[in-house]
């Protein structure tokens, strides 16, 4: 995680000196990047001064790479090597692309995520994400005038293991050190609730380009409690866009199209679909590469009839979302739009019937979401506000096992609140059997086949046994990112084996790094120089990190105590000197394993204290 | 170890150890004690707090659900008594009941038969009254009479109503989306 930090050892930032950390909505259609600046959050500007960056990339025959404006109005002069939407494709094979057909791309069905092929070479959705983060990560260094310390990237609240795991690896290809993914609805709510100081239940209804997001939040001095959210990451504007194209298809009667006619008239589409939102009609006018003229205009009413259906199909998951927070409509104090897509009035209309009151429009649909997640990345670089608030998210999806018959299991129900951890116990089928193979999916449905496969291991160095006698658990973490691992062991007569997943989809951990080298220059490259870099800079928070926590609660430490932990800062101090970076980091793993006890009990004094305070107060009431 | 993960979910909240229980101030001294523990707490602290953290938010994540859920919070405390509820191996119930058991699977089958959603809702409707029923006799048998066992019968009847529900929930969810 800490592979770029490249600041100098002895040049970081002492624990009151603010910490450069932005968040990054990276978005299907467009991407933004904010941060707080004297304690208001601000969404960062290129020179033209455009606060958004189309999330579009093109690959150019001299070997570089455009992103933004210059590449989307390329689009349908070079549509196979200009990747619009890529974010559709995070963590996506290509049988989970629905209108594969439509999409003027060379796909390459590469095992767990697909890949295009351009004129750059086959690029994975991971590696196109990475260009657009880079753009924006220099974007925010140069506003900010230094390196950054870390970022929050949002993700749709609906989106997977995978598409979490393929977002965190293009930040760490982009050399971004990623402090928290963070929800998109949550992040809305948190730019929305900080500002109005709102208490109660709320709900986001998120329509982006290509992903819809509804999740229920309570809201409470400053704790931000996701109770449901539910969704569809495969539903959004584009949708709508995908309507009036074959709408025009099918009323200006043209033979099939090639690519660069569909890029131009999916264009169209788009604009029209935009312009009806303060216009009763438009006109949709084009001459197609083939020669054929397009014509035609397209009502408001016309645009509601086509895409009925899809509105519709945002309220099953609204429900369902009610259902699982065990709330009714009534509940339910406001409703927060967000995403470009809610500025069609057919969609306030549906949400206001539906809710029986009108939807919150006043922040910016565009913007909210990145000023969310600037206002949590502050508070996690450690930069104390005001406002100290506290989000408690949750898992969307369930986790579980494959068992007898294809059948799940299920380990994680979905809408727990994270960090969660949860056990499982399984014995062996046959007599003698020494492996077991485990097979981790996602999703809510009941046969395998129709969740999504996360990992397959197997367990083994099971000592021999008759079938039914060993005993195997399995224990599922998920941490605050919604990223999961998985632990199995046996425990039977002292024999015990252990393995940990971490589940990785498309780009394995060595990729990474190879592709990481590659985009060095030859200073940076020397493999051993980075280790070393990254094992101070390590070192180094660390140290600051334990100075900090002495200072403020040294008092609940024994002398004996206090002296051993000196002494292991003082082992690491002096190794730093050295170039040894595994010395270096051998002394870090000791330092943090002899401030266990500390940590434990600066943490149970804290929440001791925080009841007692509790305590008092209703003592005065 | 140290004492906060040898605490049971209670003293964890600082609350009584009783079935009856205040849902605000169980919300309140859960956000208390996640505003202290929480991992975003300590992104920028050693990795010793940071493990220590996770492992604490973890723990209250588990004792809020535990808690919070009136089935949960009698098995938990059954449990603290030494008490299986033996959930998946008792199945025998009172007669009464069965009865009961039978006539919410056949309404549950007729109405998802007849695309029925609003059948269903008023079939939640009623099982909830039968849950809050039982939710006070848990709370004479737990926290007055010490009745155990028969504690242990009104939890394995809450616990299959909460299946029941479950069921009648997805079966809604499906209907919706069809
Ligand atoms: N005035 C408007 N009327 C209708 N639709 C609009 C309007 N402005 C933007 N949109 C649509 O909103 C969508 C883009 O919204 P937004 O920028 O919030 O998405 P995103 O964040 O890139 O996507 P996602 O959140 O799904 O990843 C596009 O489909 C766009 O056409
Ligand atoms: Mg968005």
């Amino acid at each position: 995680m800490a592979l770029l930090q490249i600041a100098e050892p002895g040049m970081s930032a002492a624990p009151h000196q603010h910490k450069l950390a932005v968040g990054i909505d990276l978005g299907t259609t467009n991407s933004l990047v904010a941060t707080v600046r004297s304690g208001m959050s601000t969404v960062l500007h290129d020179e033209e001064g455009h606060a958004l960056l189309p999330s579009v990339v093109r690959y150019l025959p001299d070997g570089s790479v455009e992103v933004g404006y210059s590449a989307q109005s390329q689009q349908s002069q070079d549509p196979h090597n200009t990747i619009v939407s890529v974010k559709r494709f995070m963590g996506r094979g290509l049988k989970d692309v629905a209108d594969i057909a439509q999409l003027p791309y060379k796909f390459v069905d590469t095992p767990g995520m697909l890949q295009i092929q351009t004129r750059a070479g086959k690029k994975s959705p991971v590696e196109v994400s990475a260009e657009i983060l880079k753009v924006l990560k220099q974007r925010a260094e140069k506003a900010l005038g230094g390196e950054l310390t870390g970022a929050v990237i949002t993700v749709p609240a609906y989106f997977d293991d995978a598409q979490r795991q393929a977002t965190k690896d293009a930040a760490r290809l982009a050399g971004l050190t990623v402090l928290r993914l963070l929800n998109e609805p949550t992040a809305a709510a948190v730019a929305y609730g900080l500002d109005n100081a709102s208490e109660g239940v709320y709900v986001i209804y998120d329509m982006g380009g290509g992903t819809f997001d509804v999740s229920i939040l309570r809201l409470s001095k400053g704790v931000f409690e996701v109770l449901a959210t539910n969704g569809d990451s495969a539903l959004g504007g584009d949708d709508f866009d995908r309507r009036i194209f074959c709408w025009i298809l099918e009323q200006a009667k043209l033979p099939p199209i090639n690519p660069e006619d569909t890029r131009l008239l999916l264009t169209k589409s788009r604009e029209a679909k935009e312009w009806l939102t303060d216009h009763a009609e438009a006109r949709i006018t084009s001459i197609l590469k083939s020669g054929d003229l397009v014509d035609l205009t397209l009502t408001s009413a016309k645009l509601k009839e086509l895409t009925q259906h899809l509105i519709a199909k945002t309220l099953n998951p609204t429900r369902k979302a009610l259902r699982d927070a065990s709330l009714a409509v009534e509940d339910v104090k406001g409703i927060v739009m967000v995403g470009g897509a809610t500025r069609m009035p057919q969609v306030r209309h549906a949400v206001a019937e539906f809710f029986g009151q009108d939807p919150l429009t006043n922040l910016d649909p565009d913007k909210v979401v990145a000023l969310g997640a600037a206002i949590q990345a502050n508070v996690l670089a450690g930069n104390r506000s005001e406002n100290d608030l506290l989000l408690l998210d949750i898992i969307p999806l369930s986790l579980g096992l494959e068992t007898m018959g294809g059948l799940t299991e299920r380990v994680i129900p979905r809408n727990s609140t994270l960090p969660i951890a949860r056990a499982q116990d399984f014995t062996t089928f046959k007599d003698g059997q020494t492996a077991m193979s485990i097979h981790v999916v996602q999703g809510e449905r009941e046969l395998v086949s129709d969740c999504r496969s996360l990992a397959r291991f197997e367990l083994r160095g099971i000592p021999p046994m008759a079938a039914g006698a060993a005993r195997i658990r399995v224990t599922f973490q998920v941490d605050a990112d919604g990223l999961l691992s998985v632990t199995a062991r046996e425990q039977t007569s002292g024999v015990e084996s252990h393995i940990t997943v971490k589940p990785s989809y498309g780009l394995s951990e060595d990729e990474i790094a190879d592709m990481l080298q590659s985009s060095f220059n030859a200073a940076e490259s020397d493999k051993h120089a980075r280790a070393l870099q990254e094992a101070r800079v390590d070192a180094e928070r660390l140290l600051e990190a334990i100075t900090y926590a002495l200072k403020q609660d040294g008092e609940l430490l024994s002398e004996t105590e206090r002296k051993q932990i000196k002494a292991n800062m003082e082992q690491l101090r002096n190794l730093m000197e050295t170039g040894n970076s595994h010395a270096i980091h051998d002394a870090v793993e000791a330092l943090n394993h002899a401030t266990e006890e500390f940590a434990a009990k600066r943490m149970d004094a804290s929440v001791r204290k925080a009841l007692a305070g509790q305590k008092l107060n209703s003592l005065e009431l | 170890m140290t004492r906060s993960t040898t605490k049971n979910h209670f003293e964890l909240f600082d609350l009584p150890v009783q079935f009856c229980i205040d849902p605000d101030r169980l919300n309140q001294q859960f956000r208390k004690v996640q505003s202290e523990v929480h991992p975003d707490r300590f992104a920028a602290a050693s990795g010793a707090e940071r493990l220590k953290s996770m492992q604490l938010a973890t723990l209250a994540n588990e004792a809020y659900q535990t808690l919070k859920n009136p089935t949960s919070r009698a098995r938990y405390l059954l449990q603290l008594q030494g008490i299986d509820t033996q959930e998946d191996s008792n199945t025998a119930m009172p007669g009464d009941f069965l009865m009961l058991q039978m006539e919410w699977r056949e309404a549950m089958e007729e109405a998802t038969d007849a695309h029925d959603i609003d059948a269903l809702e008023r079939l939640l409707t009623e099982m909830r009254k039968s849950s809050s029923q039982f939710q006070q006799d848990l709370q004479q048998q737990l926290d007055e009479n010490r009745a155990y066992e028969q504690a242990s019968g009104t939890v394995r009847k809450l616990s299959f109503i909460d299946k029941v529900q479950a069921d009648i929930e997805q079966a809604i969810s499906k209907l919706e989306d069809a």
